[in-house]
């Protein structure tokens, strides 16, 4: 179990993309819903959102960029080669339903791995999808084909205009929200891109979904890890997401508690470099 | 007679405080054959044993003792195998004082005999030197049962059943077996080597375990009713850490105690960066509560590094939870405690990482609902406490994902599965339940004897049918 069936490589390495034979995990997995993953027998367990699964095969797909120590030992892992741990699907998945008006999907860096099955979901379910996504620069883009077939229409941004729109996400999300009759935005991304997007939708009313991404130990609801404050209450991300409705997250509090371990992360980060170059 | 109870109790070595207060070692260090076969020599022998009647399982107490004063080792844990599969376990983390060596005729005068001492010692014997053969096990029935989560309660029914022949599968949602023996009880208090050694025994025997499987998300009850598992035991713990829901509780550097306790223990980051989890190290760690959890969480805390631990609990002395062991080891240890202390507030620094919190002082009123006289605030006594890292350790409620997605369990009001108290089984046809998911948190033993009582049950609806 667990075999790397396909591995590749995106936004020149710093992406990267496994499908993983989990058959119990392929069969029920749904868009939105997450596993936890771990590398080897010292390791830790990180969530991600799967990009895919297909229930005929067996397999399920995950799209992570390099960032620490855990995801960089991830890399080094070839088609063949075995996850230890991946359990799951966890979380609640998307509420897919159809909506009454236009969908936009907004996705930023790897987070459209993460919207990619849940525009497609959009879609077929009947609605109107218009996807957005964006990146630093074109070579760090993922999945634009991908979200061109699972949208009705797809706009590309790069902030520095190597590529598409030149700019953000949210540039072009305004323009769609003033022409369009804009029911519902999905926005899946890194924290400060999720909170500009509900900034902008707030002013216009339009529902928001956003999927947040806090630090998680067990996946299961037994630790708070990963709660977060929506509505003023707190939730865990685990079970009680993690999707919420982006108003209400309370992203700032998100912010730093992501940042609760960064000097542990990049001590194990250097010490991992300096082995994997000795 | 009389010479007997002259006698002193023999105790048990341990690491001195001052050196086991930095380290993850265990603390009592166990007996050596000739300590346990003194010790057993007190034993009176009654006929009506008291002990027994104080023991969750029923272990023939007087009996193991009398085979560990004769020197005959291996009969003496054949003895207690025949009530508990989990006496390496039992033996370190039962409240003996409440049960067994309560109800024992020498504590009316002087010290009751150490009986979990001795369990420990014949547990710790068999491990380390005994021939490995294993219990004999009853022709094969060709019944399978499946038992959801890897705890005292299904660790015990897994024991019972493969013995009695049944085909059992354990399904454990982390990636290791043992449930809180692992995630929550720190190395210091039971070594993990002995949990895999107990899991070890049960594998050998024939049960086999799944793991990273979320009963609920990765399979339904009812998926494994079809592929052919006769009864289902849910044991799967409560698994819900509660909170105290006041303003700040989200801050950096506040955990809940099955969060601080899960990362130092299953996912050892005490030993990080050698383990890639890592854990936050305070200087004045703050743990909320005054449970068997807050002590464990307190003494991980000084292990840790800590320069001050404080216990901050609600109520006084005497309402504290935890055994008096557990209190006596941290307060050697050097935990502070203070009591009849409530925090209302926590305060960040501009990180939002936490700097301290404000509490309150306590007085004693009326007894509430639990016979505990209830902690009153009292007016204007309000007061700030600085730290660095907090452990929130005020108990656990009802883990909804599996009782969720299981139609046709009975919940009570709290979430916890209706389970008759002497038997296990639950309102839905071939589902039993014990241990804390059915009683609300409590103890290793509490959960080991529910098993039993299960486990008794099951085997007669594989073989009758009722």
């Amino acid at each position: 179990m667990f075999e790397i069936v396909k591995r590749q490589e995106m936004a020149q390495g710093s992406v990267v993309l496994n499908e993983i034979n989990a058959p119990l995990i392929a069969k029920k997995a749904k868009p939105g819903q997450f596993v936890i993953l771990r590398g080897h027998e010292k390791g830790e367990r990180i969530p991600l959102t799967m990009a895919d699964t297909d229930p005929e095969k067996g397999t399920i797909t995950i799209i992570y960029q390099v960032v620490g120590k855990t995801t960089a030992l991830f890399k080094t892992l070839k088609e063949g080669d075995r996850y230890l741990d991946i359990i799951g699907p966890l979380g609640k998945p998307t509420d897919i339903e159809k909506v009454d008006g236009d969908v936009v999907c907004v996705g930023g860096g790897t987070g459209v791995a993460v919207l990619h099955p849940i525009t497609r979901a959009f879609k077929q379910a009947g609605n109107h999808v218009i996807a957005i996504i964006g990146a630093r620069t074109k070579d760090l883009l993922i999945l634009e084909d991908k979200m061109k077939a699972a949208s009705h229409e797809l706009h590309v941004c790069t902030d520095d205009g190597s590529y598409g729109h030149h700019g953000f996400v949210t540039d072009v999300l305004k323009e769609l929200l003033n022409s369009k009759n804009v029911k519902l935005v999905v926005a899946i991304g890194p924290v400060p891109m999720m909170k500009f997007v509900c900034n902008i939708t707030k002013e216009h009313n339009v529902k928001t979904l956003v999927s947040l991404n806090p630090i998680m130990v067990d996946g299961t609801g037994m630790c708070g890890c990963c709660r977060v404050t929506v509505g003023g209450k707190t939730k865990f991300a685990c079970v009680d997401g993690p999707e919420f409705d982006g108003h209400q997250v309370d992203f700032d509090e998100l912010t730093q508690r992501l940042r609760s371990y960064l000097e542990q992360e990049k001590q194990s980060y250097e010490l991992f470099k300096t082995k994997l170059n000795a | 007679m009389a010479k007997k109870e002259t006698l002193p109790r023999t105790p048990m070595p341990e690491q001195k405080p001052e050196v086991r207060k930095r380290n993850f070692d265990e603390v009592p260090l166990g007996y050596t054959p000739e300590m346990a076969m003194k010790e057993a020599s007190r034993c009176l022998q009654c006929k009506k044993p008291s002990c027994v009647e104080g023991c969750p399982v029923q272990v023939d107490i007087p009996g193991f003792i009398r085979y560990i004063k004769e020197g005959d080792f291996a009969k003496a844990i054949r003895k207690i195998w025949e009530k508990n599969s989990l006496p390496a376990i039992c033996g370190r983390v039962c409240p003996q004082e409440m049960q067994c060596e309560g109800h024992c005729i020498l504590g009316k005068k002087g010290q009751p005999i150490a009986i979990g001492n001795l369990e420990r010692f014949a547990a710790d014997y068999e491990r380390e030197h005994g021939t490995g053969e294993l219990p004999p096990k009853a022709p094969p029935t060709g019944k399978k049962v499946a038992i959801i989560g890897s705890g005292p309660s299904g660790l015990t029914v897994a024991g019972d059943l493969i013995l009695k022949g049944h085909e059992v599968t354990v399904f454990e949602a982390f990636h290791k077996g043992g449930g809180v023996l692992v995630y929550g009880i720190p190395e210091f208090r039971l070594p993990k080597d002995i949990v895999a050694a107990e899991l070890k025994n049960l594998e050998r025997l024939g049960v086999k375990f799944v793991y990273n499987c979320v009963v609920g998300k990765t399979i339904t009850i009812d998926e494994l009713f079809e592929q052919g598992y006769d009864a289902v035991f849910i044991g799967v713990g409560a698994g819900l850490p509660r909170f105290l829901n006041i303003p700040g509780e989200n801050l950096v550097g506040i955990y809940s105690a099955n969060e601080y306790l899960t990362r130092a223990n299953l996912m050892k980051a005490y030993l990080f960066p050698e383990y890639d989890t890592p854990i936050a190290r305070g200087k004045n760690v703050v743990v909320i509560g005054a449970g068997n959890v807050a002590m464990d969480a307190a003494r991980t805390a000084m292990r840790l590094g800590a320069e001050s631990v404080k216990i901050v609990y609600r109520r006084s002395r005497e309402e504290m939870p935890a055994r008096k062991a557990e209190i006596h080891h941290a307060e050697e240890e050097g935990i502070e405690f203070h009591l009849l202390t409530n925090p209302i507030e926590f305060l960040g620094d501009e990180n939002g990482k936490v700097r301290g919190m404000r509490c309150i002082k306590m007085e004693l009123g009326e007894p509430d609902e639990s016979g505990r006289r209830r902690p009153v605030p009292i007016e204007g006594s309000e007061f700030e406490m600085e730290c660095d890292l907090v452990v929130i350790a005020v108990g656990a409620s009802a883990n909804p994902v599996l009782t969720k997605a299981t139609e046709g369990l009975e919940l009570n009001k709290r979430g916890y599965i209706v389970a008759d108290p002497e038997t296990g089984k639950t309102k839905k046809k071939g589902i039993w339940a014990g241990g804390d998911i059915v009683t609300g948190q409590a103890t290793v033993i509490l959960a080991a004897g529910a098993g039993r009582k299960a486990s008794n049950s099951i085997h007669k609806y594989l073989t009758w049918g009722w």
